[in-house]
């Protein structure tokens, strides 16, 4: 059998990709138009809405309907969306600046209300398009175009904050696993309710330039190492977990959605 | 000995932080601002300033910290654009109307939608009457030289409002130019310590105050609003007292505005930020052919110097001005040009009055297209008519 391609759903004339060499977005809409194509969603069924960002840009090659949105607030616009057109299928593209940051707040209250929404997070660890800084998800110490001495701040873990607000669905991929992935991206999409994909992706023109990482390849070598299955993770020490993130299904659970409440 | 700096506008901005060297910045990136916060990080991480800087997670955010720091008596900067500014909305006016201080570069640029990171002046002003005092910067020696008299008049007794200096994105924060600045001894005297007046700040243990509270409903509101519009008055006369003073420790005075060609010219072009180098250099040529024509390029808009314009542009018989905004309200023009023809309203003598709009979303204000419109000006009959409907320069069909 064939393996899906999602080509049908990009428009060909727009490539190729306008992202920097080694790059995880590419990877993360290779896997996300390859969902579409495998669960076999219509173009004029289907929204994506984007914030501003890099991975925002990413509706630049999309056939589906789009909307393109402003910096933190994709959740906000594709609420509405949602709530008036309940049988669409509604994906949010944002990345760790505009959905967790910037956009903290509207993250926070899309999981609590579970709203049948899809957020893929592609989280690179620092405001790529604007140049590498700090975002809400460098992790302590680590350098940025405006933490040179290291960051003060500790990390915002996006999987954890939408797990305890209440989404129905969480899980975290990594650009490394183009394959898991889309398989994420499709149990999200399915599910009713809020729905989480955090992408770990790698950054190397910025973040893993700052931080000894700046090739694509050293930068996806780091994403590999540090992603560990969810059954791994939970058995290792707590000092072991340092440094390591899990990946894999990490919440699902069928707490009835914003629009079957109302 | 002044030091001359080939630097993009955004170094000048922080170079003038550096000099500032406030106790507080809070920032958040956006283009085309950023790179005025990545070089004023890297002076606050090589310990040449003493800023605490503040990376929140977003421009509301930002104000907002500005707002509790001002408040609690710092010396307080931060830099935005477009959406930026946008998203500060409320805190602007909070800033405003708590009287405090804060200094901030506005790198012009558009705002959404559709998307759109290139320069026009709708983001300041949409901010216009957000009670900010805004200076307006051709270069980015303009830039520096404002920032400087900017912390000077927002911290002057009899004004105590916060200023927004605005620049043109890209055209100028991202362009190499001469930027003369002053030797850090003599910026610092030119600064002065910050002295929080007793009663603004949160912080004076012996003398604790409120700030901002509900003041019911028949309150103090409307008082405190006709306040602050009498300290913006009085900006007026402060702004040119600095602005002298500045030519004293610079070399470069400032007022109101500054003119370029008007001695005897019947026309007169007004201006804000980069596009006039483009208008000087092509005057340069119409005036050497004998054309009656100048510049006037306003550096206050708010404050509005309307009494002093007014009695200037009454002196031609045509005024075009040059609007890098839209109103949006059904062809009405632009902003700048909606001010002077109210500001025109009073006089006996009413000029021709003309509104070119141009170059939003950075569409490029050309040499040519400046030659379009001075052509059309210069054909234009002798006998006054009523005002002239807006033209759109470099529109495309």
């Amino acid at each position: 059998m064939a393996h899906a391609t999602g080509i049908k759903y990009l428009k060909e004339k727009s490539l190729p990709l306008m992202w920097c060499p080694g790059c995880g977005n590419g990877i993360v809409l290779g896997a996300l138009v390859r969902a579409f194509e495998e669960l076999g969603l219509k173009k004029h069924e289907t929204v994506v809405v984007t914030g501003i960002g890099c991975w925002g840009k990413a509706d630049d090659y999309l056939l589906t309907n789009a909307l393109h949105t402003t910096h933190g607030r994709a959740l906000a616009f594709a609420t509405g969306i949602k709530a008036y057109q309940p049988g669409l299928n509604v994906v949010v593209l944002m990345g760790d600046g505009d959905g967790v940051t910037i956009g903290g707040n509207h993250f926070l209250h899309a999981a609590r209300r579970n709203i049948d929404l899809t957020a893929v997070v592609v989280n690179n660890y620092n405001y790529g398009m604007t140049g590498g800084q700090v975002s809400g998800t460098t992790p302590a110490e680590h350098y940025t175009t405006t933490t040179v001495y290291g960051n003060p701040e500790r990390e915002l873990d996006p999987c954890a904050v939408a797990a305890a607000a209440g989404a129905n669905y969480v899980a975290r991929g990594t650009a490394y696993h183009g394959w898991e992935l889309k398989e994420m991206i499709k149990e999200a999409i399915t599910k009713k309710g809020f729905s989480l994909v955090e992408v770990a992706s790698p950054c190397p023109t910025h973040y893993g330039r700052y931080n000894e990482m700046k090739t694509a390849l050293a930068m996806l070598r780091w994403l590999k190492e540090k992603a560990v299955p969810l059954k791994t993770y939970e058995q290792l020490e707590e000092p072991e977990k340092e440094g390591c993130f899990p990946v894999g299904r990490l919440v699902s659970r069928d707490a009835p959605d914003f629009n079957a409440r109302y | 000995m002044p030091r001359i700096l080939a630097i993009v506008g955004t170094d000048a901005a922080a170079e003038a932080m550096r000099q500032i060297d406030p106790e507080v910045v809070a920032v958040y990136p956006i283009t085309p601002q950023t790179a005025v916060v990545e070089k004023f990080a890297e002076y606050v991480a090589d310990g040449v300033v003493n800023t605490e800087m503040i990376n929140v997670e977003s421009e509301h955010s930002a104000m907002s910290a500005c707002i509790g720091a001002a408040a609690a008596g710092g010396r307080v900067m931060t830099a935005t654009s477009s959406q930026g500014l946008a998203l500060m909305w409320e805190e602007l006016y909070v800033a405003a109307g708590l009287r405090l201080p804060i200094v901030m570069t506005n790198v012009n640029r558009s705002l959404s939608a559709p998307i759109n990171i290139h320069c026009d002046h709708s983001d300041s002003m949409g901010a216009r009457d957000s009670g900010w005092i805004q200076l307006y910067s051709e270069n980015a020696q303009e830039l520096y030289d404002n920032l400087l008299q900017a912390v000077r008049i927002a911290e002057h007794p009899e004004v105590r409002l916060p200023v927004m200096v605005c620049v043109d994105g890209f055209i100028i924060s991202h362009a190499i130019d001469r930027v003369e600045v002053l030797d850090d001894d003599r910026a610092r005297a030119f600064l002065g310590d910050y002295v929080s007046l007793p009663g603004y700040s949160l912080l004076d243990a012996a003398q604790p105050v409120s700030i901002g509270m509900f003041d019911g409903l028949y309150g103090y509101y409307y008082e405190a609003k006709r306040a602050q519009e009498e300290a913006m008055a009085r900006a007026l006369t402060v702004i040119k007292e600095i602005g002298e003073e500045y030519r004293q420790v610079s070399g470069r005075g400032y007022g109101f505005w500054e003119e370029y060609g008007l001695e005897g010219a019947e026309t007169c072009v007004v201006a804000l930020n980069s596009a006039c180098g483009t208008i000087r250099s092509r005057l340069k040529e119409w005036r050497a052919r004998g054309a009656k024509i100048g510049l006037l390029k306003l550096r206050v808009f708010r404050p509005w110097p309307g009494e002093e314009l007014a009695r200037r542009l009454a002196e031609f018989k045509t005024v075009a001005v040059f609007d890098r905004a839209v109103t949006l309200a059904g062809g009405k023009g632009g902003p700048l040009c909606g001010e002077i023809a109210a500001t025109l309203y009073g006089q006996a003598h009413r000029p021709r009055l003309v509104n070119y709009v141009y170059g939003l979303g950075g569409r490029d204000l050309t040499q040519a297209l400046v030659d379009q419109a001075l052509e059309e000006l210069a054909a234009m009959p002798a006998v006054p008519e009523p005002m002239l409907p807006v033209r759109y320069l470099g529109l495309h069909a």
